[in-house]
């Protein structure tokens, strides 16, 4: 592993999630390291994407905690929500908008340590299988062509923590392996994810990914 | 780095809006039209038409951008781009700041461009002319600040569409007395100026504290 990113930790202790006064999910415990994966599994309507919102920072919790471990640095006043991709599925690509000022101008949103012109944004979407259509509205795109889009932002900026919220739905078996290879290089340099995938990650280090069954009595 | 974030929603949003040329048009044709119907209804008495100008002028400018906040956030929250901003390397009230920027280019600038229209029905001399753009030029942007923190709390109602107004109106009324004194010419001596000086305070004091209220909103409507 050779480390690039923030290296962050995350520790969930019997957390209870609770929307419109119900109860969603209750005493999840777990930990993530940095350049570890958590998959959360479980079948539909379980939680996984409350979990994910809960983790974004999006939810008020009821009880137990959700601790993220800022890796210690001096003068550091970045808010670890800052350091995060939540990636769901609603794209936030506007229609109206070619494939290139979208994803150009999410990279100028999510900042990027290095200068964002045209080469690295058609790089990303070379990577994504999308170059060729990269003056197109983004109207023309089909769902999975969508997905990949979206899923494009995470090549452009770069930030240690990935939430996604079925990365691999309406994808190819091509855009399986895309997700999968990405997935890969992230938790090589470092990087943090959390994703809710029926995606079989297979990886040659496989005691990076952890995985849990949500909504099973223990 | 951050600048470039604020300045990037800023252009998109302009950007966008300039590409659904029509969803503009819509709205500086219904405020022109208002301005067209008022001399028919009340009658060619140029006198009476150049005294009411000035409230003409006002109400058709909040009348218009009324139309335009409702959808304000509605796109930008269905679509995800909400949520995926509070991820931005800018806190969500720069966010909603940039915002305001941009609507009240998209929306209010192309008003005050059609003004002279206004100014031709309505019987206004150059002075009152003058003062009209002045008093809008400094007025709006309080009228788009309250606007965003309706458009801001009702974006999650699947039909907030009118609640958003009612909630705004009361906030909105103080900045139309004062846009309207800043106008008139005959209230009395000096009157106009330090109206205008009200109105450039309330609008600073607006686009400052409303990105705030803005940011809180749209993170409860998230729940």
């Amino acid at each position: 592993m050779n480390i690039q990113l923030p290296p962050y930790k995350l520790k969930v202790n019997n957390l209870q999630i609770m929307r419109s006064s119900r109860e969603i999910l209750s005493d999840i415990s777990f930990e993530v390291n940095f350049g570890e994966a958590l998959l959360l599994r479980g079948a539909n309507g379980v939680g996984k994407t409350s979990l994910l919102m809960a983790l974004a920072g999006y939810l008020h919790i009821g009880q137990g905690l959700i601790d993220w471990q800022k890796p210690i640095k001096k003068d550091d006043e970045r808010d670890v929500y800052e350091d995060m991709f939540f990636i769901s599925h609603l794209h936030a690509m506007k229609e109206n908008l070619s494939l290139r000022e979208n994803l150009k101008f999410w990279a100028e949103v999510n900042g990027s340590d290095s200068a964002i012109d045209d080469n690295k944004i058609m790089e990303a979407l070379e990577k994504a299988g999308l170059a060729h259509g990269a003056d197109f509205d983004a109207l023309l795109l089909s769902q999975g062509q969508k997905k990949r889009l979206s899923l494009a932002r995470l090549l452009v900026s770069r930030k240690p923590i990935w939430l996604l919220d079925e990365p691999t739905a309406a994808l190819d078996s091509e855009g399986d392996k895309w997700v999968a290879s990405i997935i890969d290089a992230h938790l090589d340099a470092g990087g943090l994810i959390i994703a809710a995938t029926h995606l079989d990650l297979e990886m040659k280090k496989n005691k990076r990914i952890k995985t849990i069954i949500l909504g099973v009595d223990k | 780095m951050s600048f470039r974030a604020f300045t990037a929603i800023i252009k998109r949003d302009v950007k966008m809006a300039m590409r659904s040329f029509g969803d503009g048009l819509t709205l500086v044709l219904f405020f022109i039209m208002i301005g067209v119907i008022i001399p028919f209804a009340v009658g060619p008495n140029k006198v009476l038409l150049a005294t009411i100008a000035p409230g003409v002028v006002w109400m058709a400018a909040f009348l218009s951008s009324l139309l335009a906040i409702d959808r304000f956030f509605r796109a930008d929250f269905e679509d995800g781009s909400l949520l995926a901003m509070r991820h931005a390397s800018i806190s969500l009230s720069t966010i909603a700041f940039a915002k305001l920027i941009a609507l009240w280019l998209t929306t209010i600038l192309p008003l005050i461009f059609a003004t002279p229209m206004l100014a031709m029905m309505l019987n206004m001399d150059y002075e009152l002319f003058f003062r009209t753009i002045l008093s809008l030029l400094v007025g709006t942007p309080a009228l788009i600040a309250f606007g965003g923190i309706g458009a801001a709390i009702t974006v999650s109602l699947k039909r907030g569409g009118l609640i958003a107004p009612v909630l705004i109106l009361p906030l909105s009324i103080p900045i139309l007395i004062f846009g309207i004194s800043a106008i008139k010419t005959n209230a009395g001596v000096g009157v106009e100026n330090t109206a205008v000086l009200f109105l450039l305070g309330i609008s600073m004091l607006a686009m400052v504290f409303a990105p705030f209220a803005i940011a809180l909103a749209l993170k409860l409507d998230q729940e």
